[in-house]
């Protein structure tokens, strides 16, 4: 069991899984780069790293969802190849996906049986896995009802129930994504104790997350992945939270944002007691209270999924919510009619979304149609009281188009046909040139190029420095501490702390992204 | 990047799925021991050789256009408005409703107030699907279905009771007062000395109908409500971040549906029988969907495959002389092979030719 | 003793007249729980009617009239799978182009065979379907009460019927108790828990609509070899509208397919026996109000006023693996 790479050993001291060169892009992006990692059999084995490290794509292609562009899969020494689920099932592979793979208005014994009986007839197949989740149930205090519909059950049930799978699979490696993200923390308790259960068993399991504490709590060893690469594989015994935060965020340079200090107004932006349902009834929004002041920059960190989209979409007018919002000392409406987006641009809150491709953009309208997309009554735009003026609106593009350097300056051009970073430009040129009080950004420069990336930078620092206050969302750890002049951070919709950037850095804020807040304990 | 050059796009892919269509027709032609080429020549004939074949193909293009608009400004919305002929038919009531209120005096003041008729009972027929569609997500595909047949009994209702003429056997109404006559080809043409058939029921409704495709290519490209319509149907998500509210751009956009469709009975209640029918949309409701497809949902590319659709139907008739031995259902396998190929085959000619551009495009660099 | 006679009448039209749509609407049941939505119920069933005539005509054998049927109405619904599973084609434009297809190749080819505007020659004898007289029928007939039902009401029907509402119970079995079944409301619920689970998505759904074929064969040629006695032009008239109209007052279940589609026969059977129904000398209910009832009343459900009719999570989606 010591673990040396090489092939050919005998069965029993082989690795369960072993992953040699694996490379996998998806069009120009690469997801995962040259991977190898080994998992010791009945080890629980931790991949941690930020959104977007490559972790998912890297155990879908384990589970036979996607196809590497390269490298090769040893399970139990044995070579293996791995075209499809089917194969990654009978190879004894079981994976509980982070957005469960149920059918809501089947029962938990047929989500359990689908595509594992044992013959044309249910019945048999039923009344076999009815006595078969007995015993799971007892071994491994996975109970559930095996009659209940999986809508009725709490997102907790539903989980046992992908395990249960699973398990009715007889898989030896259990592959668990994001686990604990839709859990309570006596459901995620719950769930650990299953977890040791399974390995106490001799399986083996893998265990994707972004949290510290479940990383610490559990597993044998860890792997960090950054950016498609794997970069370290180390004994959880001989490491520490700080330690793998470090790793998993990086010694990065920081990049150079030419920035004044503050000068700091009134109070424009105040959240009080904030919670936010979403339409599936889980609470993403749990309480929250802050403040943005004119001419400051307030950074929300945190891993994605924490609530920070659940807030922007509330704020820029298509979520509802309870609690209170004061832009200016006047309150704005959380539900109701005047609480849609047009509302809240005429309040004077801009709206640079997360996710420009779909929120942010038409990506069939052409520049033109897109630089006025939300703002297309504004009278500036139209001839008379039927038609919009679009030649006015063209050479306003065009205008807006010189200033923010979006490459090519053609107005015509569909917004699918420009680059990332130049997309970007036509949002923020659109919502910047508004000169609003409140700016919402989210993830301003997701997927684009470093060059556009200090371009985006210098004008949201230009436009706090005119005195506007500016609410800044990026799970990019870098960017919210070059940026901002304030850091909150949020885990499972709560704030978890306020920083001050210059008294802080990546370990202490990776632990309150993680949910570890040292000056108050752990969450 | 674009997967394919535009022209590809808008020109060649259409263009295909045109051929396919016409050679699986050729076929069908053929397995009936019948030279296909022979169909063509007679069906350009019957359908343009004459200035009563011209009269006849443009009568027909004149709904097409009608249905086609309908149903393409639901598509802008991304909707499926297959209620085109329940619609028309409620306008034909409308229509008739308006037009045997008053005995008017001239067709100058009739027409507008039979449009405002035929447009607002449309609009009125497509407008509970669209609620439910807007408020309570009942599928707008289905109900609309629904509609086509609670319209054809509601009209047959009609047409044999309270708006029954006593004066006939069938099922429809009294005439239209002679003051709601609306002028012909023959009549429009022949003060300027051009001879043309007295027979085609051509009337000024082909002239309403361009004006409707120039009113809604205007009202998509033009105005905030296009505007907010197309972005809807681009992107539900986005309009929604842009404050587009998607019950009012869903129930708008099928009143307009609903309303083009109704106007529909123009051409053929006011401009052509000069009485109400039961059954005189007769399916052109159902063939503004390939007209729309083939179109591709843009007010030119609709009068463009309207027109072509008017020459198939007249064309077909043709045949009853020429071929008897093709029926004018012939018609309908050349319109339903056009729905197929451009409309759910599409990808069986598009993904190829993605493929075979990315290919040169990659040989070229 | 008369009120009971046209009681007994009209029972027995409406199943008569239920059995297309029931045939039809279990082929839509089979399809849209697969995920795969149907509005071509109405051209296949068309297709199948005509060949099955056509077919019963040469052939004389109404069996071999219900094959050919079965051949033209899979061949149809082969199409349909093409456009809409394989090349994830918008599957409600196939449907309205498979309807379209079938009205004029019926026509088209018809006239080219038998040069009589579309229809097919009358059928008779072997060609048309026999009534079947089931056991002790004549024997029963006196007994009061239950005895009637049993001779007038049950027997006395063509094979067709019999295969109709036999379809019920095995659908439901199938559908129910079968690890086939289980997949086929699986895909369309959720197509990726089925990909996961290492079942293929597209083989599914492709069962589901040779179902799908062959059960609007049989209702087609129900339509021309039994009902009728020969093909018309458009004789199904919107009977696959119906069946549509009837899966979903059926909320996508068998049993209840079963009622809805003899409720919507019985509404046929009284419009065709009693046009005006003057209701105790008050007011008349128009023949055609009872024609568009079925519609009326879909639509009523599907405003979710009465109940809501939820379908199949996944119906309409082509499945495309995310990413």
């Amino acid at each position: 069991m010591d673990g040396a790479n090489t092939a050919g050993r005998p069965e029993t001291g082989a690795p369960a899984i072993e992953l040699v060169g694996i490379s996998k892009a998806f069009g120009p992006v690469q997801a995962n780069k040259d991977i190898s990692i080994s998992v010791e059999r009945g080890a629980v084995h931790g991949i941690i790293g930020e959104n977007g490290a490559g972790k998912s794509t890297l155990m879908s292609i384990l589970y036979g969802f996607y196809k590497a562009d390269a490298g090769e899969i040893y399970i139990s020494g044995q070579k293996t190849e791995i075209p499809d689920s089917q194969a990654a099932i009978a190879a004894g592979i079981g994976m509980v996906f982070q957005h469960f793979k149920l059918i809501d208005n089947f029962s938990v014994l047929e989500n359990v049986v689908l595509g594992a009986e044992d013959g044309p007839m249910l019945k048999g197949s039923l009344v076999k896995a009815r006595k078969t989740l007995t015993s799971l149930a007892e071994e491994y205090e996975l109970d559930v009802d095996p009659d209940a519909l999986i809508e009725d059950l709490s997102v907790g049930h539903q989980q046992r129930v992908e395990i249960l799978k699973a398990l009715y699979r007889q898989a030896d490696i259990l592959i668990l994504d994001e686990p604990t993200g839709v859990l309570t923390p006596a459901e995620a308790d719950h769930l650990f104790r299953i977890l040791r259960n399974l390995k106490a068993e001799g399986k083996t399991i893998i265990l994707i997350t972004h949290k510290l504490r479940e990383i610490m709590d559990i597993t044998d060893t860890v792997s960090v992945m950054r950016r498609g690469e794997m970069m370290s594989t180390v004994k959880t015994s001989e490491t520490s939270p700080e330690d793998l935060a470090e790793r998993m965020v990086g010694r990065k340079v920081l990049l150079s944002v030419d920035k004044k200090p503050p000068t700091i107004g009134d109070t424009v932006l105040k959240i009080d007691n904030l919670r936010v349902v979403d339409d599936v009834g889980v609470e993403r929004v749990k309480g929250i209270s802050l403040e943005v002041r004119a001419g400051e920059i307030l950074g929300i960190a945190g891993v994605s999924g924490n609530g920070q989209s659940q807030l922007l979409s509330v704020l820029g007018g298509y979520m509802n919510a309870t609690g209170s919002i004061t832009l200016n000392g006047q309150a704005i409406d959380l539900s109701g009619k005047n609480s849609d987006g047009q509302s809240r641009r005429a309040r004077g809150i801009a709206h640079v979304p997360e996710d420009r491709q779909s929120e942010g953009l038409v990506m069939d309208f052409m520049a033109w149609e897109n630089i006025v997309f939300g703002y297309h009554h504004d009278l500036a735009y139209q001839k008379n009281r039927l038609l919009m003026d679009n030649a006015a609106i063209r050479a306003d593009t065009e205008a807006k188009m010189e200033r923010f350097d979006v490459r090519p300056p053609h107005p015509r051009l569909q917004a699918k046909n420009f680059s990332g970073g130049n997309q970007q430009k036509i949002v923020l040129a659109r919502e910047i040139e508004r000169n609003p009080d409140l700016l919402l950004v989210g993830q301003p420069t997701r997927g684009v190029d470093i060059g556009a990336i200090e371009f985006i930078h210098q004008q949201i620092v230009e436009l706090r420095d005119q005195g506007k206050a500016i609410l800044l969302v990026s799970v990019e750890l870098e960017e919210i501490m070059s940026l901002a002049d304030r850091i909150a951070v949020m885990f499972d919709g709560h704030i978890m702390g306020e920083r001050d950037p210059a008294k802080t850095d990546e370990r202490d804020l990776g632990l309150l992204m993680a949910g570890v807040n040292e000056q108050q304990g752990a969450a | 990047m674009d997967k394919m050059p535009r022209w590809a796009d808008i020109i060649l892919v259409p263009f295909i799925n045109l051929v396919l269509a016409f050679f699986v027709a050729g076929l069908v032609v053929l397995a009936i021991g019948q030279n296909p080429f022979d169909m063509i020549y007679f069906m350009i004939k019957g359908a343009l050789g004459s200035t009563s074949g011209i009269g006849f193909t443009l009568y027909y293009a004149t709904n097409y256009m009608f249905a086609g608009l309908a149903v393409a400004i639901a598509f802008h919305a991304r909707m499926f408005n297959i209620g085109g002929e329940g619609q028309a038919g409620i306008g034909g009531i409308g229509v008739t409703l308006v037009l045997l209120a008053v005995d008017w005096p001239h067709w100058t003041i009739a027409l507008p107030a039979a449009i405002i008729g035929g447009a607002i009972f449309g609009a009125a027929w497509a407008a509970i699907p669209a609620y439910l569609q807007a408020k309570r997500g009942s599928h707008i595909v289905v109900t609309t279905i629904m509609f086509n047949f609670i319209a054809a009994a509601l009209l047959g209702y009609l047409l044999n009771g309270i708006l029954k003429s006593p004066l006939s056997q069938n099922a429809e109404s009294l005439g239209f007062p002679p003051g709601a006559h609306l002028p012909t080809a023959h009549e429009v043409l022949a003060p300027l000395g051009i001879a043309f058939s007295k027979s085609a029921p051509l009337n000024i409704s082909f002239l309403l109908a361009l004006f409707c495709a120039w009113g809604l290519w205007m009202l998509l490209w033009r105005t905030r409500l296009g505007y907010e319509i197309r972005a809807f149907g681009h992107n539900e998500k986005a309009a929604t971040y842009a404050g587009i509210s998607a019950v009012r751009v869903t129930i708008i956009a099928m009143l307009i549906s609903g309303a083009l469709a109704g106007m529909l009975a123009i051409n053929v209640v006011m401009g052509e029988q000069e009485r109400l029918i039961a059954g005189f949309v007769e399916g052109a409701g159902f063939v503004g969907i390939a007209v729309a497809l083939m179109g591709r949902s843009h007010p030119f590319g609709i009068v463009l495959a309207a027109l072509l659709f008017g020459m198939l139907t007249q064309g077909g008739f043709e045949l009853l002389w020429e071929m008897p031995a093709i029926s004018k259902e012939m018609v309908l396998v050349i319109q339903a092979l056009i729905i197929l190929f451009t409309g759910a085959l599409d990808n069986m000619v598009r993904e190829p030719l993605e493929r075979l551009f990315i290919r040169m495009r990659k040989a070229q660099s | 003793m008369d009120m009971l006679l046209q009681i007994m009448l009209t029972m027995d039209m409406s199943i008569r007249l239920s059995v297309a749509l029931l045939l039809a609407c279990l082929a839509g049941l089979f399809s849209e729980r697969a995920g795969v939505v149907d509005i071509g119920l109405e051209g296949k069933m068309l297709i199948a009617a005509f060949f099955a005539a056509a077919a019963s005509f040469e052939t004389g054998s109404a069996w071999l009239g219900i094959l050919a049927g079965c051949a033209a109405s899979l061949t149809f619904s082969m199409i349909h799978a093409v456009a809409s599973i394989t090349y994830r084609g918008n599957q409600l434009i196939s449907g309205v182009a498979v309807n379209f297809l079938a009205s004029g190749l019926t026509v088209v080819i018809g006239n080219a065979w038998y040069k009589k505007g579309g229809q097919t020659p009358t059928l008779s004898g072997d060609s048309r379907f026999y009534d079947i007289t089931l056991p002790f029928a004549d024997y029963l007939q006196n007994i009061p009460m239950p005895g009637p039902i049993y001779s007038e009401l049950l027997s006395g029907h063509k094979a067709i019927v019999y295969i109709a509402y036999a379809a019920v119970p095995l659908a439901w079995w199938v559908l129910y108790r079968t690890r086939f079944g289980l997949r086929l409301r699986a895909v369309g619920e959720n197509p990726a828990s089925v990909d996961t689970a290492g079942i293929s998505v597209v083989k599914m759904r492709y069962l589901a609509l040779v179902i799908a074929g062959i059960l609007c064969g049989i209702a087609g040629a129900y339509l021309s070899t039994a009902q009728a006695a020969g093909f018309g032009k458009e004789m199904t008239a919107g009977r696959g509208f119906i069946a549509l109209a009837a899966l979903i007052f059926a909320k996508w279940r068998p049993w209840q397919a079963m009622g809805a589609c003899l409720l919507f026969g019985f509404l046929e059977a009284i419009s065709n026996l009693y046009p005006n129904i003057n209701v105790f000398g008050l007011f008349t209910i128009p023949v055609q109000f009872t024609q568009a009832l079925p519609y009326i009343l879909t639509v009523v459900i599907l405003a979710g006023f009465v109940g809501k009719a939820i379908p199949p999570k996944a119906v309409g989606e082509p499945y495309v693996k995310e990413r």
